[in-house]
């Protein structure tokens, strides 16, 4: 095994999962370029736990998160779901399958249906898996609503009469409705403000407690990832570039990209002097990814050499469940047995 | 003390609704001094970028300005000075930056031509004196290869490059107050880290006053000297900043700074404001953040609170001020 190993199999595994998006010149044009959105990731999320996808804008955590449900086909790789081979299933099972891989958008006005009340939004999953109808449907949805912190009766309204965090509840009632164990929460908070994002938050922490749910959690604010997650995997062009359990990640980053992500994060603490990793230029394009290394043209590193420049670091086990893809980072010493013990 | 550069007092701007009259400024009064930086804090709808555009008077159509509302600038009434002053003073000794510098810069032009526009509007140099002027501060404001980017158009840089480019048409007659709405939350961490860095180091050159508004407390923290904290189209709270996150004044600002997530994954849970911001046909009689309050009892419910000081410079909306026994812990 290439991830992390554990002696139960992960709820759901994903190996060297690539989706290139192939770019035409004209209509009717031979695609000329592709863009390599996601490039070979591989990572695991265990029953109950929260695996955090961090990354900035073009880093391909949100196509890798729609990959894993097919909502776009990956180009190729292997998602495993509870033992089943997603990308071998046919459309019907995949249907069925969706009952236990639900989503939740980051846009809480777009991802609702205008013209369906609330109710009809969230009884729909009931009806097309046939888990209730009728008067046993309204009570689920009575029952989703309350769940999520919403008022029963809000089940006649229509979504524009709601506000975005109240709209965002109605998209994880929605999720909520089939049952399913595992949701991928695409930038659940990030439209939404300061006040109502901690509610969300609060309220996706308490489902996951009460329900066992587990959560893909697609997000780049780094700050509310520190809250949510339980291990942290950072994207940098369409690659992990480090993944470990968040204590370990937030105190001891160890690739130069992670340390430099979490140094620009603006601390609501005044007059606090932090050594802040300067970035410098754009991150380039994933039509053309640098060779080697993705970062390296970027990179701080006082070892950088041209072993960054001309060979892709793998992501490897430098200390206990933290995976770094850095040629420069050393493999902590195995933890020596404690005298006493030994 | 010296007069202050920019003079706000009594601010209001209302629009007509189906809903009936929406008050989304109300009654917003404050100074910025010379070189200061004021940052205006508040979450969406409490009236914050509308008091910014009312400023330089680029409010939406269909917005009602208060006859009574004063803005000074320098000692000259902004609000009633002929279109064609305030013209020459917009771009010239005030500048603004908006968040979304794809929708503020021109497609069509490149953003060598608008960078060099705004010298030739406000200034004597010919086009290609300005030209130079212009590429000289692309590369100041940090566009690698300037007099190459010059030529480029708005669609042809990346979002962090066009921020750059909008700092650039603000700052290039060293205005003497910079006014910025969200110049960072479209951008990426590293980025915004980039622009914020970028900022600082103009203020330093030039001596700019910067009137911040954003929604992020973090750069807040980083960025300002003063704050204003905005809820339902009122200033809650104004304070010089450290004072402001050591010891908030009013319970908005309070359940405000307790709901921002920060790197310490201790993993305590976070603390919530209940509810939601009302909307501005509809704010609550009394103190309009009384439904959301710990704290509230009946005088809040009858009388508006007025903005009380303190300490100094530090001024409260909250009757916790003259009733601090009322706090409840």
């Amino acid at each position: 095994m290439t991830a992390q190993t554990t002696s139960v199999a992960p709820l759901l595994d994903v190996r060297n999962l690539t989706k290139h998006f192939p770019v035409r010149a004209g209509w009717f044009r031979a695609p000329t370029q592709v863009i390599r959105a996601v490039d070979g990731v591989s990572f695991t999320v265990a029953d109950g736990e929260t695996l955090a996808l961090v990354g900035e804008s073009g880093s391909g955590k949100t196509t890798a998160g729609r990959a894993i449900l097919r909502l776009i086909e990956p180009t190729s790789g292997q998602v495993h779901f509870g033992g089943r081979d997603v990308r071998a299933l046919n459309a019907a099972s995949l249907r069925a399958l969706r009952r236990e891989m639900q989503i939740v958008f980051q846009d809480p006005y777009g991802s609702l249906n205008p013209r369906l009340t609330v109710g009809a939004a969230i009884r729909e999953g009931l009806l097309v898996h046939q888990l209730a109808e009728g008067a046993a449907a309204e009570q689920r949805v009575r029952a989703l609503l309350d769940e999520v912190g919403l008022r029963a009766e809000y089940a006649t309204r229509y979504p524009h009469e709601f506000s975005g965090g109240q709209r965002q509840r109605i998209g994880i009632a929605r999720a909520l409705a089939v049952e399913p164990r595992f949701i991928v929460c695409d930038e659940p908070v990030s439209a939404l403000d300061v006040s109502v994002q901690a509610q969300v938050v609060n309220l996706l922490r308490d489902l996951q407690r009460d329900r066992g749910l587990a959560y893909l959690f697609i997000a780049h604010d780094l700050a509310v990832v520190a809250h949510m997650a339980d291990r942290v995997a950072v994207m940098y062009l369409g690659r992990i570039v480090e993944l470990a359990p968040r204590a370990a990640l937030f105190a001891t980053p160890r690739m130069p990209y992670t340390q430099a992500l979490l140094s620009a994060v603006p601390v609501p603490e005044p007059g606090r002097v932090r050594r802040r990793i300067l970035l410098a230029g754009d991150p380039p394009s994933p039509a053309n990814p640098p060779s080697g290394c993705v970062f390296h043209p970027r990179c701080s590193h006082p070892d950088r050499d041209a072993m960054c420049a001309n060979v892709i670091p793998a992501l490897e086990e430098k200390a206990p469940a933290h995976w770094v893809a850095c040629h420069k980072v050393p493999a902590a010493a195995p933890p020596s047995l404690p005298s006493t013990l030994a | 003390m010296t007069s202050p550069l920019l003079s706000v007092h009594d601010l209001r701007v209302s629009f007509f609704t189906e809903a009936g009259p929406a008050r989304a400024v109300d009654g917003v009064s404050f100074t910025v001094h010379a070189g200061e930086t004021v940052a205006l804090v508040g979450e969406s709808g409490c009236g914050k970028t509308l008091t910014a555009l009312s400023l330089l008077r680029l409010m939406p159509t269909g917005a009602r300005l208060a006859p009574t509302s004063r803005v000074e600038f320098d000692g000259a009434d902004i609000l009633t000075m002929p279109e064609r002053a305030l013209r020459s003073l917009r771009g010239d000794r005030i500048a603004m930056i908006f968040q979304e510098p794809m929708t503020a810069l021109n497609p069509v032009l490149t953003v060598g031509d608008q960078v060099a526009e705004v010298v030739r509007v406000h200034t004597a140099l010919s086009g290609r004196d300005a030209w130079t002027r212009a590429v000289d501060m692309l590369a100041l404001v940090g566009i690698p290869d300037a007099a190459a980017r010059a030529q480029q158009y708005p669609h042809e840089l990346s979002g962090g490059m066009r921020q750059r480019v909008m700092i650039a048409m603000a700052l290039i007659l060293e205005p003497a107050l910079v006014i910025a709405d969200e110049p960072t939350t479209a951008l990426d961490v590293t980025i915004q880290a980039q622009i914020l860095e970028l900022l600082r180091a103009m203020r330093e050159r030039s001596g700019m006053a910067l009137l911040l508004i954003t929604h992020d407390l973090g750069v807040v923290a980083e960025m300002a000297s003063r704050v204003l904290v905005m809820y339902a189209g009122e200033v809650v709270e104004e304070s010089p900043v450290e004072l402001l996150f050591s010891a908030p004044g009013h319970p908005y600002t309070e359940g405000l700074l307790a709901a921002v997530p920060t790197l310490d994954t201790s993993r305590e849970r976070l603390r919530t404001i209940p509810g939601t911001v009302p909307p501005p046909t509809d704010w609550p009689a009394g103190c309009r953040f009384r439904e959301r309050c710990a704290h509230a009892w009946d005088r809040c419910a009858s009388d508006a609170p007025p903005l009380v000081q303190l300490g100094p410079a530090h001024r409260v909306r909250c009757h916790l001020v003259q009733e601090p026994e009322r706090r409840r812990t």
